[in-house]
């Protein structure tokens, strides 16, 4: 389809309004995404196209209907054990390492920042239920926010279709941890005790207090601009404990992009809190005296 | 480079899972029943076989419990690929020594993380 110019200033202005308000943008290249998008909103409110529609928003009384326009624009992709070698690291290096500094305390706190639909929360879930022996005693608890709340919602369901169940879980995991109900697959509710949803921004105050032990933010921070990007990586970093550890996505790094986080060289993908004085050369310092 | 053999009836399936294989770098073969499964098998063993349950002449459960008896019929990864979706062919398909499952339709990232998942990709 070949959009007319009114059409592509209409697609600017909305990847605008969504960079503004979720702080994701939307690379020019992928602006027929908005189109996709948006169509079936278009036609279930009776908008002719995109321009009518940024009209309809320029409306204040309208923000109900932008709301729903920037939750169907957002990147919500999600699957279970996305990027498998980064969670077989976090279950035999990270978690055995945590568990020993704080064997003391016996709790563990993860944040799944940009959590989506719930896949990955419940994929750490799923990770130290399989080593439930190990972690007996524990107070375990995973928390795991989105912007969206249409897919808040869902992950709190636990409620997944057959075409999701199966990306990224292996057939051990589905079988062991969800029960089929009709054609839909349903997580184990002794998993669902230990993880929590909530919406909240990343770009804003947080709601959640205390400091995590581990924090999963995984692409998200690429759909940010470097400017947005500094304002959430302050945030993840005073979220984080001094010795705790920070998951990205296979295909980000912390090189370049902040001087808050450095790589730590023995654990690929995960990150620590760049500390005055350390390399990086060790992933978990000594704790704070 | 990684062998799979993908045993289908369905000639569509066979090409679109080719298709997906090849871009994972996979040199692909293809049967379109057990027993064409199984003779290939005989003459070279592949590293991966993916595998549809409802086939004639031979279906897939009768091949896999065929191949995991033939010498060296232990080494290939077998992940089922199949409209059968309820959890008692899934229980059933891994007692019979599958290693994965595949429930139809799928796409090119269920396919590719099963195949992570058994170490083949």
């Amino acid at each position: 389809m070949i959009h007319s110019q009114p059409a592509a200033d209409a697609t600017r202005i909305l990847a605008g309004l969504l960079e503004t308000r979720t702080g994701q943008q939307i690379a020019p290249s992928r602006y027929w995404r908005i189109q996709t998008a948006l169509a079936p909103l278009l036609k279930q409110n009776g908008i002719p196209d995109l321009d009518a529609l940024v009209a309809v928003l320029s409306d204040p009384d309208n923000e109900r209907l932008l709301q729903e326009c920037l939750e169907l624009m957002l990147n919500n992709e999600s699957f279970f054990f996305r990027d498998i070698a980064l969670f077989a690291t976090l279950r035999s290096e990270a978690l055995p390492q945590l568990r020993e500094r704080r064997a003391a305390r016996k709790s563990l706190r993860i944040w799944c920042a940009g959590c989506s639909t719930g896949q990955e929360a419940y994929s750490v879930a799923m990770l130290i239920d399989s080593d439930r022996d190990l972690w007996e005693g524990w107070t375990i608890e995973i928390i795991g926010t989105d912007i969206s709340a249409s897919v808040i919602a869902k992950a709190r369901s636990g409620r997944y279709t057959q075409f999701e169940i199966q990306r990224g879980l292996s057939v051990d995991y589905m079988l062991r941890y969800f029960t089929q109900d009709g054609e839909d697959w349903v997580i184990d509710p002794r998993l669902q005790q230990i993880v929590r949803f909530q919406e909240e921004n990343i770009l804003k105050p947080r709601t959640e207090k205390g400091q995590f032990d581990i924090i999963l933010c995984r692409n998200v921070l690429m759909y940010f601009a470097p400017e947005t990007r500094s304002i959430a990586y302050a945030k993840l970093e005073q979220a984080l404990q001094d010795d705790g550890l920070l998951m990205l996505g296979a295909a980000e790094t912390v090189m370049d992009q902040t001087t808050l986080f450095s790589t730590a060289r023995e654990m690929r993908g995960l990150h620590c809190k760049a500390v005055p004085g350390r390399t990086g050369a060790s992933v978990l310092p000594p704790p704070l005296a | 480079m990684k062998t799979c053999l993908v045993v289908d009836d369905s000639k569509v399936i066979r090409k679109v899972a080719r298709h997906i294989l090849e871009t994972l770098d996979f040199a692909v073969s293809e049967a379109a029943d057990g027993s064409e499964a199984l003779d290939h098998c005989g003459r070279s063993m592949p590293d991966v076989v993916l595998l549809d349950w409802n086939m004639p002449v031979m279906g897939g459960m009768e091949f896999l419990c065929a191949l995991r008896k033939e010498e060296g019929g232990d080494r290939p990864k077998v992940v089922f690929c199949t409209t059968e979706n309820g959890r008692g062919h899934i229980q059933a398909a891994i007692e019979a020594g599958a290693d994965e499952y595949v429930m139809k339709p799928f796409d090119r990232e269920t396919l590719h993380s099963k195949l992570q998942i058994v170490g083949c990709a």
